[in-house]
């Protein structure tokens, strides 16, 4: 990469960060991160709040954390037999880049679908990638996840939209 | 024509004092009988007064399988009504909240009640003159549910008109409650934060047994809690301690900690675990809070508050509170093997926003359909459900320090790791399922 990312390095890094999860590359999904970055889920539409409202997931890196090495787990039950998912992006819009500070945002529609064995849950959803350039890489400060149906009542949902 | 429904005798035969049948668990008439007599007779959970703050607000869901309306009344009186249009049967409110101002409106011909359900307009009213539709209920308007109780804001009912007052239903259990609203310096809860919905597919009993069910942490959640104490093992002693490894890794504590927890029932299948302490003992403590419930109680009751941390109270069949963590889950049944979990949270009125965020906090972790606690718990509530279907044993286990003495017993403190609060809950299934219609 060049000093800075170029459209294409953010599309390809939004589109790579999607394949990472698919391919249960979880521990190289997490080098993604930055340090103080969050992967939050809301659980109502337009949700202002992570801290003071309920969100289905609102994770730190240590969280974060937890979820991967509770996925190696062979004590993880509801992962035997084990889930798999797939997201089918849009092509992410660049909707800020602010090249000063280094900072960038992109939205991407995208359909995810998560199964186990027989059962199968379908969600369009949209996410928010808050990119940070630090210091020579893109990485995520701020991963936000908008379920078009976040409100209704959802079953276990176990991997990462 | 049910088996179960015509003889009293063969549902009473699928309760022993110490193991259940199968086919409360599995069986749809069982669920239906449920749905009319355990979950009719019984006192029922229907929301908060603080979702309902003024005159015309509204909450619509509902409780025993029929679609009810809670709302604030003009004359400032909180009413509940059945959402079903005195004429055609159309649920007349469709939202899930809101503010209806004086009236309600049908959406299908504009049948029009006040928010007390009294029918004030029908349009070309002339059409009924000289019929019988004021000889009908249909004249009375949105049916009200009469039995209608509100204990320090949590809003009940009583669908039947058989079945035991409020207060002989709850009796001394309402101390969880008590202890709840006590937390706040205010003595007030808001329900705030909105709500987790996590679509269950098993049978309401599996969750309301889990909340006392005190020898699955260990085993269950090893894969969250177990590797969450392993993330954090070896970090500085100074280190602050974040507040999700605080909440999680009690969940991993061994079977001496649940047992010496002791575990405390009441009559009519209520009951909590947590007599001595709980998972939530070992909190930071949150000085301004602490500080803020001195000026209100004085010293000593306020230690008497904070210091009763009990686990998980039911308040058979629906709503189970945590006050330590002031929040709530309520069960909503859908079917022999699908129940929808409602998760709610509290502010305390004038506590620190510190005590809301450790509130959204725990719910997230531990009630969201993303939570890795939530994941193992509903898989093994799942494959109880698929279980039961072998033949070869069709009862279900719940003899743990069973004793005899305990079947008559009006209230009974005991070991943590017991059963009993389950055969509690049983003794109560029983009680309203068996009794006969009066």
């Amino acid at each position: 990469m060049s000093a800075r990312p170029t459209i294409a390095d953010i599309v390809r890094f939004v589109r790579h960060e999607a394949r990472l999860i698919d391919e249960k590359r979880f521990d190289e999904w997490y080098e993604l991160f930055a340090d103080d970055a969050h992967y939050w889920v809301p659980a109502v539409p337009g949700q202002t709040s992570p801290l003071l409202q309920n969100s289905l997931a609102y994770e730190d890196k240590l969280l974060l954390k937890l979820r991967i090495e509770r996925l190696k787990s062979p004590l993880a039950y509801s992962q035997r037999p084990a889930s798999r998912c797939l997201h089918v992006l849009q092509e992410p819009d660049i909707e800020k880049a602010d090249h000063e500070g280094g900072e960038y945002l992109t939205r991407t529609p995208f359909i995810y679908t998560e199964t186990r064995v027989d059962e199968s849950q379908r969600y369009a959803a949209t996410a928010w990638h808050t990119l940070v350039w630090s210091p020579d890489r893109l990485r995520i400060k701020l991963k936000r996840v908008d379920i078009l149906n976040c409100d209704a009542m959802l079953p276990s949902i176990q991997l990462f939209l | 024509m049910g088996r179960y429904r015509e003889d009293s005798g063969a549902l009473a035969q699928l309760i022993e004092t110490d193991r259940v049948h199968r086919d409360v668990y599995t069986d749809p008439e069982v669920f239906q009988l449920e749905m009319e007599r355990l979950w009719s007779r019984t006192w029922i959970y229907v929301g908060h007064t603080s979702q309902v703050p003024q005159a015309g607000d509204f909450i619509t869901l509902d409780i025993a399988a029929q679609p009810v309306i809670m709302v604030r009344h003009t004359d400032g009186s909180v009413r509940l009504l059945m959402n079903r249009c005195a004429h055609k049967g159309t649920k007349v409110v469709g939202d899930l909240s809101g503010n209806t101002g004086k009236t309600f409106r049908c959406p299908y011909h504009a049948w029009t009640y006040r928010t007390d359900g009294s029918l004030i307009n029908i349009p070309l009213k002339q059409g009924y003159d000289g019929t019988q539709l004021r000889r009908t209920p249909a004249a009375a308007g949105l049916a009200p549910v009469k039995h209608v109780e509100i204990y320090r804001g949590f809003v009940f009912a009583r669908l039947s008109d058989d079945g035991l007052g409020f207060g002989e239903y709850f009796g001394d259990s309402l101390s969880s409650i008590d202890n709840l609203a006590d937390r706040s310096p205010e003595g007030e809860l808001e329900l705030v934060g909105g709500c987790l919905r996590f679509l269950h597919n098993c049978n309401w009993k599996m969750f309301i047994e889990n909340l006392n069910d005190t020898m699955h942490p260990m085993i269950a959640h090893a894969s969250s809690a177990g590797v969450a104490k392993k993330l954090w093992e070896g970090k500085p002693a100074d280190m602050p301690k974040p507040m999700a490894i605080e909440q999680i890794v009690p969940f991993a504590s061994d079977y001496k900690f649940f047992d010496d927890m002791g575990v405390c029932v009441y009559p009519h299948g209520h009951g909590f675990s947590g007599v001595n302490f709980s998972i939530h003992s070992s909190y930071s403590s949150l000085p301004e809070y602490e500080a803020a419930m001195k000026r209100a109680y004085g010293e000593e009751r306020a230690r008497k508050i904070l210091g009763t941390v009990r686990h998980n109270t039911v308040y058979y069949p629906s709503l189970t509170i945590k006050g330590a963590i002031q929040s709530i889950r309520v069960a909503r049944p859908l079917a022999a093997d699908k129940t929808l979990l409602e998760s709610w949270t509290f502010r305390l009125k004038g506590a620190p926003d510190a005590l809301l965020e450790r509130t959204i906090t725990y719910n997230r972790l531990i009630n969201s359909p993303m939570s890795v606690v939530g994941h193992d718990d509903l898989h093994c509530y799942r494959a109880i459900q698929e279980g039961l279907a072998a033949s070869g044993n069709e009862w279900v286990s719940l003899h743990r320090n069973f004793d005899a003495a305990e079947v008559e017993a009006r209230e009974l403190t005991c070991n943590g790791t017991s059963e009993v609060s389950m055969r509690n809950q049983f003794r109560a299934w029983r009680e309203f399922m068996v009794a006969s219609v009066s």
